[in-house]
């Protein structure tokens, strides 16, 4: 497609992401002189120990997951608007992040129900990515199973939200079942939290994520021919069966491992997307997947830099602050004169 | 006759229709029809007997039940999606989902099969797409919204697109259900333009007997017991427009060579 001049655009919000992330590590309980955050930033060793540990291990990792889960979640939900051509889909309306919690809350809770089944000390990072992987790619089979079954867009939605009833059903019943340690585990995780990753899971995260990314790239043009339904994609020789299976494995993977690593966010990846259609005024993928990554990182940054509440020592749970955010946009996008579009 | 030089597309004993699950909803068989390169072909019969699942068929969109389909002599389940794409374009009755493609951004998706992994347009994509442009009359509104045309607009847009895809054959549904008298006839006179200038053989199926039986070059006639190819003189000489709507009210007028009405209520 015609590239329009977007490069402004790009450079722009290239800028605002890193004074966000700026921003984020030099906000927190403890207040470090900005020069001395940047100082470390550069890798010089003169500024106070603890501040360089609080700066290199806590700030540092956190700003990042902020940015890889931002992106990545909004990348998930312009996949599924598209796929589904419905403007309102999600990762979290459709279910794939309660699925994603229940192949945790297995993994956590299951433990104690199922006995030797799993052991529990032996949750690694790896398993717990995997096991919400898959709790993720199981709903998102199901839901587009049952979408090819109805052409009704709404239906779709309805079958999401059910999915995730469901699955947090199944997740009540495992709880009431566990041992109060880990039904209390499994709770903090479901707040949703950026830091507490050590540098080891973010490399396991990291990993994943770019891989995700990467393989975005492959599904640009098959994406933009279904602007156009499945129909005249297939006829200008698109491979349907296999772009769909594509954008299954990266959305399950990206929010499986999103949801494992940060508990279940809600509403960035249907907002954001919109937020950059918006933004960009375009419905072509080869600009709106990087512009979505970008917004997303951006309000991710911004969402935790709130969460912590600056010189305070209290943290707010991210998933409560991205409601907020969230739920407001939404509301105005569908009151909005204009007609939300995928 | 499927053997003439000049076929583009040919089927034996075709039979079209839906499978569910165990059982097979057969619509139409022993479908037998050649269309010659060039020509401006219209499919036309009653409400439900089959027009869209043949073009449908035609076009792979969907399977035949039964038969073999022939896209330039070569049987067109030995052609891959791509080859395929490059052979065919379309043009469907369903509607393209809202979204923010502007008229330039939708007809260059036609391209498709012609860029590269990440749809970049070549010299030669934008010169088909300005082509296409142009040969439609979308000048002044190629840098509008889809969202923000008329039927009569989208449907040029979508034939544009068709167009861009450069491909031999153009197989159209119904391209003039919702438009106006003055852009139905816009819309025949370019198709029939078209296949004058350009050689691409163009599949329609429509409503409008009266204009198809006038502009098209050959008919495909579908009625409930048999199936009519042939041009308009020819088809009035087997009496291919006695049975077509099996109604008292429009007939045939031989006489006038076009469909009037009989109403008693007016």
């Amino acid at each position: 497609m015609k590239q329009k001049p977007y490069l402004k655009h790009f450079i722009l919000l290239s800028v605002l992401l890193f004074t966000f992330f700026l921003l984020n590590i030099s906000l927190g309980s403890v207040s470090i002189p900005f020069k001395d955050i940047f100082t470390t930033l550069m890798g010089n060793t003169d500024v106070k120990d603890s501040w360089q540990t609080i700066v290199l291990d806590f700030r540092l990792p956190k700003a990042i997951t902020a940015i890889f889960v931002g992106s990545g979640l909004s990348i998930c939900g312009l996949l599924m608007q598209t796929l589904f051509r419905n403007p309102l889909a999600g990762p979290f309306v459709l279910g794939i992040s309660s699925g994603a919690s229940l192949g945790v809350a297995l993994l956590i809770l299951g433990s104690s129900v199922f006995g030797g089944f799993f052991l529990t000390n032996s949750i690694s990072n790896w398993s717990l990515a995997i096991a919400a992987s898959l709790g993720a790619f199981l709903v998102l089979f199901a839901v587009i199973m049952a979408a090819n079954q109805l052409r009704n867009t709404m239906s779709i939605l309805i079958v999401g939200l059910m999915f995730g009833s469901l699955t947090g059903a199944v997740i009540a019943v495992l709880a009431y079942f566990s041992e109060a340690t880990q039904i209390q585990q499994y709770l903090f995780w479901s707040f949703g939290s950026l830091g507490n990753l050590s540098w080891s899971e973010m490399r396991v995260f990291g990993s994943i994520y770019l891989v995700g990314m990467f393989a975005c790239l492959s599904v640009i043009k098959p994406l933009n021919s279904l602007l156009l339904g499945e129909n005249y994609a297939k006829s200008l020789g698109i491979n349907i069966e296999k772009s769909r299976i594509i954008v299954l494995v990266i959305t399950s993977l990206l929010t499986g491992v999103i949801t494992a690593f940060s508990g279940p966010i809600a509403f960035i990846g249907l907002a954001v997307p919109h937020l950059a259609k918006m933004l960009f005024t375009t419905s072509n993928h080869k600009i709106l997947i990087p512009a979505s990554a970008i917004i997303g990182g951006m309000v991710l940054l911004i969402c935790d830099s709130i969460a912590q509440l600056p010189t305070s020592e209290f943290t707010i749970p991210i998933n409560a602050i991205t409601s907020l955010f969230g739920a407001p946009i939404v509301i105005w996008l569908l009151l909005r004169k204009k007609k939300i579009t995928i | 006759m499927t053997k003439n030089k000049n076929n583009i597309l040919s089927t034996e004993n075709l039979a079209i229709g839906y499978a569910q699950k165990k059982q097979q909803k057969v619509i139409a068989s022993g479908i037998n029809f050649a269309i010659k390169k060039g020509t401006l072909n219209a499919v036309i019969g009653k409400n439900g007997i089959g027009k869209s699942t043949l073009l449908r068929t035609l076009s792979k969109v969907q399977k035949p039940l039964e038969g073999t389909l022939f896209i330039n002599k070569k049987n067109s389940n030995a052609y891959q999606h791509l080859e395929l794409a490059k052979t065919i374009s379309l043009v469907l009755t369903e509607r393209v989902p809202e979204s923010q493609l502007t008229v330039f951004e939708l007809i260059a998706l036609g391209r498709q099969p012609y860029t590269n992994w990440i749809d970049s347009l070549s010299k030669k994509d934008l010169q088909k797409i300005h082509w296409a442009i142009t040969a439609t009359n979308l000048e002044t509104l190629q840098n509008n919204r889809c969202s923000e045309l008329s039927d009569g607009q989208m449907q040029r847009v979508l034939i544009a697109r068709a167009l861009s895809q450069d491909t031999e054959i153009i197989v159209l549904d119904e391209p003039t259900a919702h438009l106006d008298m003055h852009q139905t006839i816009v819309i025949f006179e370019l198709l029939k333009k078209l296949t004058k200038t350009t050689k691409k053989t163009i599949i329609i199926s429509t409503h409008e007997i009266n204009l198809a039986t006038k502009i098209c070059d050959e008919l495909i006639v579908l009625s409930e017991n048999k199936i009519y190819t042939g041009t308009t003189a020819a088809l009035i000489q087997q009496n291919a427009f006695e049975n077509l709507f099996a109604s008292k009210i429009v007939k045939f007028d031989t006489a006038l060579q076009q469909f009037v009405i009989h109403s008693q209520t007016f």
